[in-house]
């Protein structure tokens, strides 16, 4: 079971402000499915710019993006954000909950906007996210009364409520101290193996790459080893 | 269904985390409906105190003779000369009566008609009341009582005595205010009265009549039609004006016309004859709407403000929704959303505290002399005003909505997430 599920055809992308300056040159790669992946390179190689092409967010690039074999060139903004809904699940540095909502609320809300369970299906899909991360009884507080382990860990949670073909994370142990990114790497290695979830992260942390199945490196904007 | 309720549960979410501004902005839209309804409401009643005033205590078309030149000269009723202009000088008015001609057939013809409610005839002749040595103008109505009472309102002014005593004591007059105080006339006191041709009367006074206009009291007088022909020496068919009530006073203008041609006779219509009184009541209107739509809009710019904070605080919930899969067109509908349940939030208390300040005018104690019916500030429970308010204030709110839901729709998530 080798299918592709992401492939970047030569992206290649421009900043124009302040200069123009090419951040992105000519990247091409396979993403196949249960694979996980982490992309590596120095502060400022355009690590974060790509993820954010290829979650869909960023449109202004050249090249094309392929998701499950689908193109993401000529889809409208609306159609871009069902692909994200259905098909991405995103994990930032920074967790991004919405603190108006209880934890369980937030993990549910891209599952909600799916609308493909009612809305009882969903909540209990949701408990059983956060069962797997462990903070199923931390469900009916706020985010704002979790430590940033615990965020983060509901903001997986978040990014897997849909089954997503694709769960990307752009430095999600980034914000976290040695045993916190600890728990989060095991969580990840548990959902790749016991899941078989396509993971795509982008880390600084070279111990944390040397841990998944294949590493991507950039420098310049390039890909140098993969 | 299950989209609308997402939808409306993230707007009351961040409306409620944010109470106390959106708190604040409803009640500016509570307080502008209110002041619009309460306005209007106060405003609309008193339009129609004065309208009800010149509606119901006028004829809708009123038939009489005026003194004029001819129409047509003789000259231009010759065949000589025909196709020439005539120059013709100091035309004096014809030699006519002011009676209307063969008015017990015009008076059967109007009441067959189907749009007439009733008519009332009336005899109107100018008089001279003789005070001692004295002498007063003044004008002697000769009416029909029971008529002129049922389609004019007569006994609302008559302020003493019984307006039917016209009718039941012979000779009798009901004289304005204003002229008995000048002549000392008290009722039941009879006072003489000598007509344009020289004829002299006593006439017994058997009440007060009042308007409410001082120059009218002065000079107006009634007394039934037999009275005022006997006192003008005219036969029982002498009438010098027919006054028409309409089922619908819009048609006036097109029936004064129709009637005046038919009968041969001058036809005023209502809208001709007080055509001031229209433009008054407009301006009014118009300055409550203003004023109201003033204060909406004033409100719709606090929920602009309230909005605008709201997505400058919630730019990283923005992003987020947007990164998960919530399309620009679901954030402008949650952000719209807000600003509609501020409006209707608002501006149905607006509607409730705008009936209750209504109600309260209506109980506030308005006395005056000319209108003797009138006991509180005449209010206007118009539901047509609910429902403009209901419009207007769903409209401010969606546009003062409209911007800052479209500029948080469009805040791009690569810039606020990459910013952190
Ligand atoms: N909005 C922008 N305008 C101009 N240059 C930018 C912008 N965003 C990022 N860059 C530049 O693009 C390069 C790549 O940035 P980034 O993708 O964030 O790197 P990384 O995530 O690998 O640290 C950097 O040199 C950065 O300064
Ligand atoms: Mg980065």
């Amino acid at each position: 079971m080798n299918t592709t599920v992401l492939e970047a055809v030569h992206i290649t992308k421009y900043f124009h402000d302040p200069l123009d300056i090419q951040v992105l040159k000519d990247i091409n790669f396979y993403l196949n499915r249960s694979e996980f992946v982490s992309v590596i390179g120095k502060s400022g190689c355009g690590k974060s710019t790509l993820l954010y092409i290829l979650s869909t967010m960023d449109t202004d690039y050249e090249g094309d993006l392929l998701i499950d074999g689908v193109s993401m060139r000529q889809k409208k903004e609306a159609e871009l954000a069902r692909v994200r809904n259905e098909k991405i699940g995103f994990v930032f540095q920074f967790h991004y909950l919405l603190n108006e909502f209880t934890v369980l609320r937030n993990v549910m809300l891209p599952g909600l906007k799916l609308g493909l369970h009612s809305e009882a299906e969903i909540e209990h899909r949701a408990y059983e996210k956060l069962k797997i991360l462990g903070i199923e009884q931390e469900a009916l507080k706020r985010p704002n009364q979790l430590s940033g382990g615990q965020k983060q860990r509901v903001a997986i949670a978040r990014a897997l409520i849909n089954d997503p073909l694709i769960i990307m994370g752009d430095e999600p142990t980034g914000n976290l101290d040695k045993k916190n990114s600890e728990i989060v790497f095991e969580i990840f290695k548990e959902l790749a193996e016991v899941y078989h979830q396509t993971l795509l992260i982008v880390t600084h942390d070279n111990e944390f790459a040397a841990r998944t199945q294949r590493i991507i490196e950039m420098e310049d904007g390039k890909i140098i080893r993969q | 269904m299950i989209k609308f309720k997402l939808i409306a549960g993230i707007s009351l979410s961040l409306l409620l985390a944010r109470w106390k501004q959106t708190l604040v902005a409803a009640i500016g839209v509570t307080f502008s409906i209110t002041m619009f309804i309460a306005l209007l409401s106060f405003m609309g009643g008193l339009n129609s105190l004065l309208d009800g005033l010149i509606v119901n205590r006028t004829a809708h078309v009123r038939l009489y003779n005026e003194i004029l030149p001819s129409r047509q000269q003789p000259v231009e009723q010759s065949d000589d000369f025909k196709n020439k202009y005539a120059f013709i000088h100091s035309i004096k008015p014809r030699n006519e009566r002011l009676e209307i001609r063969n008015s017990g057939a015009v008076i059967a013809a109007i009441r067959k008609d189907p749009r007439v409610v009733g008519i009332a005839p009336k005899v109107t002749t100018q008089v001279f009341y003789n005070v001692g040595s004295i002498e007063l103008m003044g004008v002697v109505n000769g009416i029909d009582p029971e008529a002129e009472n049922r389609l004019f309102a007569f006994s609302e002014y008559v302020t003493t005595g019984n307006f039917m005593d016209l009718k039941n004591v012979p000779n009798s007059i009901i004289l304005g205010k204003a002229a008995a105080e000048k002549m000392l006339a008290n009722v039941g006191d009879v006072i003489q009265v000598t007509t344009s041709n020289g004829e002299r009367m006593s006439l017994k006074v058997v009440g007060y009549y009042q308007s409410g206009l001082q120059e009218v009291d002065k000079v107006q007088s009634y007394a039934s039609i037999a009275t005022t022909q006997k006192l003008l020496g005219e036969t029982n068919s002498y009438i010098t004006d027919i006054q028409v009530k309409l089922k619908d006073i819009l048609q006036a203008p097109a029936m004064a016309k129709e009637y005046g041609q038919l009968f041969d006779v001058e036809a005023m219509d209502i809208q001709t004859a007080n055509a001031q009184f229209e433009t008054g009541s407009f301006i009014r209107t118009l300055i409550s709407y203003a004023v109201g739509i003033t204060l909406l809009i004033v409100a719709g710019f606090g929920i602009y403000n309230i909005l605008n904070m709201m997505i400058y605080e919630k730019m990283d919930s923005i992003a987020i929704l947007k990164a998960t899969g919530f399309s620009g067109k679901d954030v402008n509908h949650i952000f719209i959303a807000i600003a509609l349940s501020i409006g209707v939030f608002g501006g149905f208390l607006g509607l409730v505290f705008g009936f209750g300040l209504s109600a309260a005018i209506d109980q506030i104690p308005f006395n005056t002399p000319a209108l003797p019916t009138i006991k509180t500030y005449p209010v206007d429970y118009n539901p047509n005003f609910y429902i403009i308010a209901t419009v207007f204030s769903i409209l401010t709110t969606y546009f003062a909505g409209y911007f800052p839901s479209r500029k948080a729709s469009r805040i791009d998530p690569v810039i606020i997430i990459r910013g952190k």
